[in-house]
């Protein structure tokens, strides 16, 4: 379970700060699916990394599965990256110069784990996402549908309960997009918890629940099912100038 | 994170980018090459001066009139004139100090020699028998000077390998005579070839016993006095009791007396230093190679900024991400320092081939540091790129490009 209370993350811009997130309080269950939405701007990808501890809060707590993780040294947060979290980003985030079976083999490099052991986990994980003939590929030689899929195969490969995914479908054509969204679906099936931030409406609408964001606020939270169009969800009933 | 993959992934790193990578590893080549050619020449140096001592003979101590001769003491005019060394110091020492097995009186100088019509110069060397065994000539024909009293002279001459060839062509000068500054000389033998021997060029020298050499040249005082030791004797010892006698004789220390033993260790210690401070020189350049190792290391962390987001993201702490980045700029300098090794001792196989007398051989302490230094220049100049690596910010790493 997450659960952020007065979460606020500023950046000192020269003599004026910049809050990207301001007070931000949110609880959200286990195993949940949420989507973040909101301009770009909005503060989405801030709130997106420091559930990920991949970025700290400047004021705030921060509890993950019950335990404070806001002001963790480096080590015990790279540790939580390690074995809680799975990050997929918009641009994919493959090492070029590595094959796909290297580049999901990544994390277990620094957990440790046995070459052998990595080899058949990662081949493992690979036909999950249906690459199994493309484990020997440079990253490079793919298509960005499949460069998404190895990600994900890389954001699973340690059995992380806690999936976020930075406008996954953002840099693919709406097939792969739907190959990609089906795989966040089926792992969410799985039990894992998945918070998804996108553009897209379509996305949107397979969430349970749905965060509006605007200048580093959630404004609004409503039913996955109830979104219909940007307008109606980014309308904050104020009078337009 | 286990050693192995660490290097696999530096390994993988350093072969995509191979033209930056080789070009930063010229640099460490360089630097190691010389570290290696140049304590092999220094090292080879020192065993080439060595052995000319060494084929002297074992204990050898050897007596010149004037004090202090290689030290510089005071000039003979100072003291007095310096007594001459005669046969009867040489008789003297032989006799009186038993450490003493033998003594050869030995009178250098130069002069004409000719054949007919064929003539050259040639440094003439007064000595006795002992003097063969002593510097261990091979004769070629015939024999050396005859065993006599050490203070008779004799009209026989025994030529160094040259100087028989210049003067005889291929015939065969034994029982011929030769003349040698005037005085008709009969030919008794010829030393086998034997090249430079300590600046002695013994191919080319005319040997004559020592009486009729100071005859020749009008000497009163023998050049040297060099004396061979009973094995297991001790120089120091000996040198004292030498020098007991020769005071005795002339009422003052108006001589030098050396023991080869002491003038090997003091040029040896030279030698060694020479190389030392040479080879540090050469491993400034290391460090110079260290500074492109740096910058490589440098560039290739600003161009992988979004990759360390990633590892991070995917759950490299700092100290990993450090380990990374310091792994890679080690494998970089180190595998410098191996190429190095290899380029440098084909270097000195070479100079093996093309200068045989200097027997250039790299020490193994070179290896050891040159290899050790390397793969420390790497860690040491790794530090700062791969300190900065694991400093990123993640977010923001991942936002570059
Ligand atoms: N490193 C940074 N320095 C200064 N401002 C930043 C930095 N990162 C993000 N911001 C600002 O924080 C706000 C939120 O950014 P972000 O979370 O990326 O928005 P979104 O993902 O919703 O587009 C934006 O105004 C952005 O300009
Ligand atoms: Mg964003």
């Amino acid at each position: 379970m997450i659960r952020v209370e007065d979460l606020w993350r500023t950046y000192q811009m020269g003599d004026h700060a910049l809050h990207a997130l301001k007070a931000v309080d949110e609880v959200i269950e286990s195993g949940e699916h949420v989507a973040i939405m909101g301009p770009s701007g909005s503060g989405k990808s801030t709130f997106l990394n420091v559930l990920g501890c991949l970025d700290s809060p400047t004021r705030g707590t921060y509890y993950l599965d019950g335990r404070d993780v806001a002001g963790l040294p480096d080590g015990e947060l790279a540790e939580i990256r390690l074995r809680q979290i799975g990050f997929i980003f918009q641009s994919f985030h493959l090492v070029a110069r590595l094959t796909a079976m290297q580049n999901v083999e990544l994390p277990m490099i620094f957990a440790g784990v046995p070459a052998a052991e990595r080899r058949a986990r990662a081949a493992r994980a690979l036909e999950a996402v249906g690459l199994s003939d493309w484990s020997g590929h440079l990253s490079t030689e793919l298509s960005g549908g499949q460069k998404q899929r190895v990600a994900i195969a890389r954001a699973t490969i340690m059995g992380p309960s806690l999936l976020l995914a930075d406008e996954p479908t953002g840099n693919l054509d709406t097939h792969s997009g739907a190959q990609v969204l089906a795989l966040l679906d089926e792992l969410h099936r799985a039990g894992r918890t998945l918070i998804v931030v996108t553009h897209d409406p379509a996305v949107a609408r397979r969430a349970d629940r749905v965060l509006v964001m605007r200048d580093g606020e959630i404004v609004k939270r409503v039913a996955g099912a109830s979104v219909t169009d940007l307008a109606s969800l980014f309308d904050f009933g104020e009078p337009t100038p | 994170m286990k050693p192995v993959d660490l290097a696999g992934f530096a390994l993988r790193a350093i072969l995509t980018n191979r033209r930056r990578s080789g070009l930063s590893l010229v640099g460490v080549v360089i630097g190691v090459v010389a570290v290696v050619t140049l304590t092999a020449i220094g090292e080879g140096a020192l065993r080439y001066v060595t052995d000319q001592f060494r084929s002297l003979g074992s204990s050898l101590v050897i007596v010149a009139p004037g004090r202090n001769e290689t030290t510089g003491g005071l000039p003979a005019a100072f003291g007095g004139v310096p007594n001459d060394l005669t046969f009867e110091d040489a008789l003297a020492i032989q006799r009186q100090v038993r450490a003493v097995k033998t003594a050869v009186p030995i009178a250098l100088s130069s002069a004409p020699v000719s054949q007919q019509e064929r003539r050259r110069q040639s440094p003439i060397i007064g000595a006795t028998a002992a003097l063969a065994r002593l510097q261990r000539y091979e004769i070629a024909y015939g024999s050396f000077l005859p065993e006599t009293e050490i203070d008779r002279g004799g009209a026989v001459a025994v030529l160094g390998h040259t100087v028989a060839r210049e003067l005889f062509g291929n015939a065969s000068p034994l029982g011929e005579t030769v003349r040698v500054g005037g005085w008709r000389m009969r030919v008794i033998g010829v030393i086998a070839e034997r090249g430079t021997q300590f600046g002695m060029q013994v191919d080319e020298t005319v040997f004559v016993p020592t009486a009729t050499a100071m005859r020749m040249a009008n000497k009163s005082s023998l050049s040297r006095i060099i004396l061979e030791l009973n094995p297991r004797s001790d120089p120091t010892a000996a040198i004292e009791r030498v020098k007991e006698v020769l005071v005795d004789r002339h009422d003052e220390e108006d001589f030098t007396c050396i023991s080869q033993d002491a003038v090997i260790e003091s040029l040896g210690s030279i030698l060694h230093i020479l190389t030392l401070v040479v080879a540090g020189i050469a491993s400034i350049s290391l460090a110079v190679a260290g500074i492109g190792i740096m910058n490589v290391m440098l560039v290739s962390v600003s161009e992988r900024t979004a990759e360390v987001g990633l590892l991070k993201a995917v759950g490299a702490s700092r100290r990993q991400v450090l380990l990374v980045f310091l792994v890679e700029a080690a494998l970089l300098s180190g595998a410098g320092g191996l190429l190095g090794l290899f380029v440098g001792e084909a270097i000195v196989h070479v100079g093996r081939l093309l200068y045989p007398a200097v027997d250039a051989q790299t020490p193994l302490w070179a290896i050891g540091a040159v290899l050790g230094l390397s793969f420390a220049t790497g860690v040491v100049f790794g530090v700062l790129p791969a300190w900065r690596a694991a400093g990123l910010d993640p977010v923001a790493a991942l936002r570059s490009r």
